[in-house]
């Protein structure tokens, strides 16, 4: 088994124990887009205090760990347009549909919660089909 | 204020975990969605053994009233699959496979993400920013 993997699974233990954290001491689910859109256009209320935390920690944590973890790199495309288009769509799909991957994912699907589950499916579908058709039609990336 | 530390320490443990699990390197997440080059299936790993300790704590929420700090637990989530989680999904997804990056990462990684992350990160933000008024305009959309 590659050591990524298990690096995976480790990883996926703390992401979970993070959320698992936020819902049952701050009685909050952990969805990053919704966390930072609140706060982007003020819908956060009194929860801004608490966003604004997550996100100082959520910041912090990764500064002071990448470089002696050796994961210092994004590897993301230097294409300035791609960037701003896929940032767009993150932006307002996330907005749109109420979460991403922690929210819809992590916490709703072991919820059962029929949004995060048809969410998932359907982010994944056009994440991989923005793949073969960028990769593999385009020629691109 | 111990709301404000446990909110703090959530984020630092949520970025810990994408830092090592990998998926702050958009090139992982990238190799997760291409079934047809070099699948990576890390991903997988990730949301695995990340919804293992969520999927315990749903179980101790359903059995209590309000969370340790006395604030009220998530309502029961909503049930209808609308259209807009349906096109907001698809046009995140799309995002999602264009760049490697969903919010979590993007935040996590802006410390050493370069100009690439931080042109990234503020598109995102005014994607958000521009969707309320957006959606006021596209009625049928919100609903």
């Amino acid at each position: 088994m590659p050591i990524e993997w298990i690096y995976g699974a480790a990883g996926g233990l703390l992401i979970g124990c993070a959320a698992a954290m936020f819902l049952l001491v701050n009685g909050r689910i952990m969805g990053a887009s919704g966390i930072l859109g609140d706060l982007v256009d003020g819908t956060a209320g009194r929860a801004a205090g608490e966003k604004l935390a997550f996100i100082a920690g959520l910041v912090a944590v990764p500064a002071v760990l990448a470089g002696p973890l050796g994961r210092d790199v994004t590897h993301a495309t230097g294409d300035l347009a791609v960037l701003i288009l896929a940032g767009l769509a993150v932006g307002i799909g996330t907005r749109l549909a109420n979460g991403c991957t922690s929210g819809h994912g992590v916490c709703g699907i072991p919820r059962l919660a029929p949004r995060g589950v048809a969410a998932t499916l359907i982010y994944i579908a056009a994440g991989g089909a923005t793949v073969l058709v960028t990769r593999h039609l385009l020629g691109i990336g | 204020m111990a709301r404000l530390v446990f909110a703090a320490l959530s984020g630092g443990l949520f970025g810990f975990g994408l830092l090592l699990s990998g998926m702050t390197d958009t090139r992982r997440v990238i190799g997760w969605l291409d079934l047809f080059g070099g699948w990576d299936p890390t991903l997988a790993f990730v949301m695995g053994g990340a919804m293992i300790p969520v999927a315990m704590a749903w179980a101790v929420a359903r059995r209590r009233r309000v969370a340790f700090l006395g604030s009220p637990l998530p309502a029961r989530p909503e049930q209808r699959i609308t259209p807009s989680l349906a096109a907001g999904s698809a046009l995140f997804g799309i995002g999602w496979g264009l760049a490697g990056f969903c919010p979590g990462p993007a935040m996590a990684s802006i410390s050493f993400g370069g100009v690439a992350g931080l042109v990234f990160l503020l598109a995102m933000v005014a994607g958000m920013f521009i969707t309320g008024p957006m959606r006021a305009r596209l009625a049928p959309l919100s609903s």
